[in-house]
């Protein structure tokens, strides 16, 4: 099928949605690739070099005729919709939340819509997740703005001409912007803090370097799709707490928190601004969507008291060539897909749960949104305690339930037997035994897999304990019993020296990257 | 020293211990643990000795610097791969323990207790003794064939559920015989009893086969504390309770948890047997061909990786390749290739050999990850190279319900882009099965010595 790339017609929009490297990917699959002239040359890819990946370059508007797929960055216009053929298939982000109207209004010419922001979040999908690719350059590029507006360095040095501190970074929401912005600043030499309402989050942020804000607060604010949910308000007030905390003292906010669907929540007010230092940072991610600080305006640099807050909203736009890169890669993963055969012929396969819920429109119906697939890329929460559970499991936890009554009565049963007919005394040197074998129980079970050896030596060791017996046997009047106590005695020791001493080597060895 | 405070003291190192079990739930706290175990050890030793019937303090100390000096001698000599062989020896003390102890309670004349209390003893004795000459030689065995002097495989007499069953019936009627005869008339089926244990107890052991090795350990170390604990009993002693529940439940909990990884029913596992029955015959016809490949082509294929795994098995200790493991992965990870291990629960002879291994050629235990953790994640993986493992990775287990291994968990590395598998040969492990993965389409073979092999590739990166 004949894919054209046009240049991008929106303001400032310097990405393209093809690159010579990933023509080269698309041809494979049977396609042939046409381009606008001067479509990558803000993205600095020359028409010279599409043309050497054996992609045609067309000048001006007859890019948008005789084609069958438009590969986009922004989605069409309505002007641009007019100069395509029914049946015409458009690939590119489009935020059909958004737009409704557009949806409709391409929908009536019968062009079919794949939206890049609806790809779900599933472990299949990540290669063609647009998102995360731009989210991972507006993070890194949120700090690079953040050091350009800020007037000091980011790591901290001891020079001749005295000391210098280390800038201190707050991230707040640790999605995909968030910790590719905790590596940046890490990297520049900040100290960084990040806070996140999923506690999976944590690991990732420790894995960066940065360090983990925790509230004292039990809520998870995992929600599907790897997104976070709105929190109760209790939660939300011991989170500005802390951001009322923070902020007197850190140099640097970036603010990542994105609920899909719904404004951006706002999280630094204005009377946390103006506690900031003079010469403080703040680039709000959200700005598009409201802004997660009340003063921020989108696209703009906005000084207040001192603090400047920066709300662009075009921050993987301004790196171009990068984005263009990791997005075009993106779309050939979407084409891989869509051409099972590699033979050059889409198929909108609609069982796919990727192609279902990225295709918007479809023949001329609109068909978003659509069933969403219920995975996550996270691990599963743990299910709530509210829901309610399905018959199937319920009854087996019940038979469970009755099997294991069913075990405790036997038990209990044995249990009177032995004592009906053995003395006190040895009654309670059971009791022990039952309580310590339910201890041991307990505890055993969360020692991790990892320790296993080392818990066998401990317990190796720890069985020496006969020692004990064997130490009140070796002052006996028989000389054949001190004879046997003295043995036991000695390869108790060896267990008890062998057995703690090689747990120490091991354990000695166990080590954090 | 009085009762009272001694009592004291073997309740405060009871609290220890279990502590000392508890601070193994993870790395962090792993080492404090292992203090508690020494600090409780050293207070229960300290008031036995101060009991004021305790005199021959001679005799005492010599057994103990013996023994200690011993102990720290093989802690400090012993190779990390043969950890399967040091934890089987200090088993069998163990039980030989609790059989001296058990004679020694027999014969003791400050023994005079009559009645119900002095039957009640002697099935103490008696059920300590057994336990304790079980796991003896037990674990005797399970050394020899960890460390090669015995062969691995299953050694099958015929008849041999019968002849289990009708040693555990004379151990029964002897034990009558024993209660029966009272103090006087009771050495002589004591000592036949012990003989029959001791001949059970390697007849057990030999029965199993290598690949079943991480079973039969955890179940030693389980028998070893069900030992201390009817020592406890026979002396009445809470501390000796205390300690073997605590460590019966330990190995009892460990065995549980390998069967269930290798799809095995307890039972059947100690009855024996397996591998011998292997069903490779039935589909022989459809293997394909395995492709080699050779270490400097692995090379570049893990560089351009964006994730490696990487799959250990025994192979790997057996070559001693840990370390060149740990530095391919060092330099991997220096060039940004992001690269984890994934861990089997049955890898190697024991419950967490592999991970011992591996910490000990310095690689951080947090990019050594499980089975459960990794196995949904592989489908993303560029490169697993599979280290001298073999069951623990066959696709048999899922594909083939014929296969002796249908149903085992295994790291499902089929899924990754590529497959890398360092083996020696195209042998089969110790279950005895083909492995379909060698002949997929996505797997390459590196034929020789693991060591090598790493050390090849790692030149090449």
């Amino acid at each position: 099928m004949i894919i054209s790339i046009p240049k991008e017609s929106f303001k400032g929009e310097k990405r393209v949605a093809l690159t010579p490297e990933s023509a080269k990917h698309i041809q494979k699959l049977g396609h042939e690739l046409r381009i606008q002239a001067g479509a990558g040359k803000l993205a600095e890819f020359a028409d010279a070099d599409y043309k050497e990946a054996g992609v045609q370059v067309v000048k001006g508007d007859a890019i948008w005729a005789n084609t069958d797929i438009v590969m986009k960055v922004r989605a069409v216009t309505s002007e641009e919709a007019d100069k395509m053929s029914a049946g015409t298939t458009v690939i590119s982000f489009f935020w059909p939340a958004q737009n409704e109207e557009l949806l409709n209004e391409l929908a009536d010419k019968k062009l079919n819509v794949i939206a890049m922001d609806s790809v779900p979040r599933l472990s299949r999908s990540q290669k063609m997740d647009a998102l995360s690719s731009m989210a991972n350059i507006a993070g890194y590029r949120a700090i690079v703005e953040a050091s350009n507006q800020f007037g000091r360095f980011f790591t901290g040095q001891v020079t001749a001409a005295g000391k210098v501190p280390p800038a201190k970074v707050l991230v707040i929401g640790a999605g995909v912007a968030g910790l590719a912005a905790i590596g940046a600043a890490k990297s520049m030499g900040a100290i960084v803090r990040a806070f996140d309402t999923r506690l999976e989050a944590k690991e990732q942020v420790e894995s960066l370097g940065g360090e983990f804000l925790v509230l004292e607060f039990e809520e998870d604010g995992s929600g599907d799709g790897g997104y976070a949910k709105t929190m109760s308000k209790e939660f939300i007030d011991a989170e500005m707490a802390m951001f009322r905390e923070q902020a007197k003292d850190v140099d640097i906010i970036i603010t990542t928190a994105l609920i899909p669907g719904k404004p951006a929540p706002e999280l630094i007010t204005q009377d946390m601004v103006e506690s900031m230092k003079s010469g403080s940072v703040i680039v709000d991610l959200a700005a598009e969507q409201g802004g997660n600080c009340k003063l921020s305006k989108a696209d703009k640099i906005v000084t207040h008291k001192g603090v400047k807050i920066i709300g662009f909203t075009d921050l993987p736009s301004r790196l171009a060539t990068q984005s263009s890169q990791l997005y075009a890669t993106n779309l050939r993963h979407m084409l891989t897909d869509l051409t099972p055969e590699k033979d050059g012929n889409i198929v909108f396969d609609m069982e796919d749960d990727v192609i279902r819920c990225s295709t918007v429109s479809h023949d001329g119906a609109v068909t978003w949104p659509s069933e969403p697939p219920k995975l996550s890329a996270a691990p599963a929460a743990k299910p709530e305690p509210a829901a309610m559970p399905e018959p199937v499991p319920e009854l087996s936890t019940a038979q469970k339930a009755k099997m294991t009554f069913g075990a405790m009565g036997l038990a209990l049963l044995a249990l009177l037997g032995v004592g009906s007919v053995a003395p006190a005394e040895f009654m309670s040197h059971f009791t022990v035994f039952v309580l310590a074998c339910f201890v041991g129980y307990q505890v055993i079970w969360s020692v991790t897999p990892a320790l296993h050896t080392p818990l066998m030596s401990v317990t190796n060791a720890i069985s020496g304990i006969i020692v004990v017996g064997a130490i009140l046997q070796v002052s006996s009047t028989s000389g054949l019993v001190v004879f046997l106590a003295f043995i036991a005695i000695l390869i108790a020791s060896i267990n008890i020296a062998g057995g703690f001493l090689v747990t120490q080597r091991m354990l000695k060895m166990f080590s954090k990257g | 020293m009085e009762m009272g405070t001694i009592s004291a003291a073997y309740i405060a190192s009871a609290i220890l211990f279990i502590l000392s079990l508890a601070g193994l739930s993870n790395q962090e706290t792993s080492r404090r643990g292992n203090w508690y175990g020494i600090i409780g050890m050293a207070i229960a030793i300290i008031a036995t000795i101060l009991n004021k019937n305790v005199d021959a303090y001679g005799w005492l100390i010599l057994a103990m610097v013996i023994g200690g000096g011993i102990g720290a001698r093989l802690a400090s000599r012993v190779e990390m791969t043969q950890m399967p062989e040091l934890v089987a020896i200090l088993h069998s003390f163990v039980g030989m323990a609790a059989v001296l102890v058990g004679f020694a309670s027999f014969f003791d004349p400050a023994n005079t207790l009559v009645g119900a209390a002095a039957t009640i003893h002697n099935v103490e004795v008696y059920l300590g003794v057994l336990i304790g000459a079980v796991t003896f030689t037990g674990s005797v065995v399970a050394f020899g064939k960890l460390n090669g002097k015995i062969g691995s495989k299953p050694l099958l007499l015929p008849m041999r559920h019968q002849l289990n069953l009708g040693l555990l019936g004379l151990s029964i009627l002897l034990g009558w015989w024993f209660l029966s005869a009272g103090h006087d008339g009771g050495t002589l089926p004591l000592v036949i009893m012990t003989l029959i244990a001791f001949a059970f107890g390697v007849h057990m052991v030999m029965a199993i086969g290598g690949a079943d090795m991480p079973v039969v350990i955890s179940m030693l170390n389980s028998y070893s504390g069900w030992a201390a604990a009817a020592t406890g009993f026979m002396l009445s002693n809470d501390l000796l309770i205390v300690v073997g529940a605590l460590v019966g439940s330990s190995g009892a909990i460990l065995s549980y948890i390998m069967c269930r990884a290798m799809n095995r029913n307890f039972v059947s596992v100690i009855m024996g047997g397996f591998g011998t029955t292997a069903g490779g015959d039935e589909d022989a016809g459809e293997q394909g061909e395995a492709v080699a490949i050779q270490a400097d082509e692995v090379a570049q294929l893990m560089k351009d990786a964006g994730r490696v795994v990487i799959v250990p098995g025994y192979g790997m200790a057996v070559a001693n390749a840990q370390h060149s493991v740990s530095d391919l992965v060092k330099s991997l990870r220096s060039q940004g290739v992001d690269v984890q291990f994934a861990i089997h629960p049955v890898a190697g002879r024991m419950p967490g050999h592999m991970n011992v291994l591996l910490a000990e050629a310095n690689v951080p235990y947090d990019i050594v990850l499980e089975m459960d953790e990794i196995n949904d994640e592989l489908s993303e993986v560029d490169v697993v190279m599979v280290i001298g493992a073999n069951d623990i990775v066959n696709p048999a287990a899922m594909e083939n319900p014929n296969s002796p291994i249908a149903g085992m968990p295994v790291l499902e590395v089929w899924n990754a882009k590529n497959v890398i598998v360092s083996k020696r040969s195209m042998a089969t492990g110790y279950a005895g099965v083909e492995n379909p993965l060698f002949f997929k389409e996505n797997t390459r073979m590196l034929f020789g010595d693991a060591k090598d092999s790493v050390d090849a590739v790692k030149s090449s990166v």
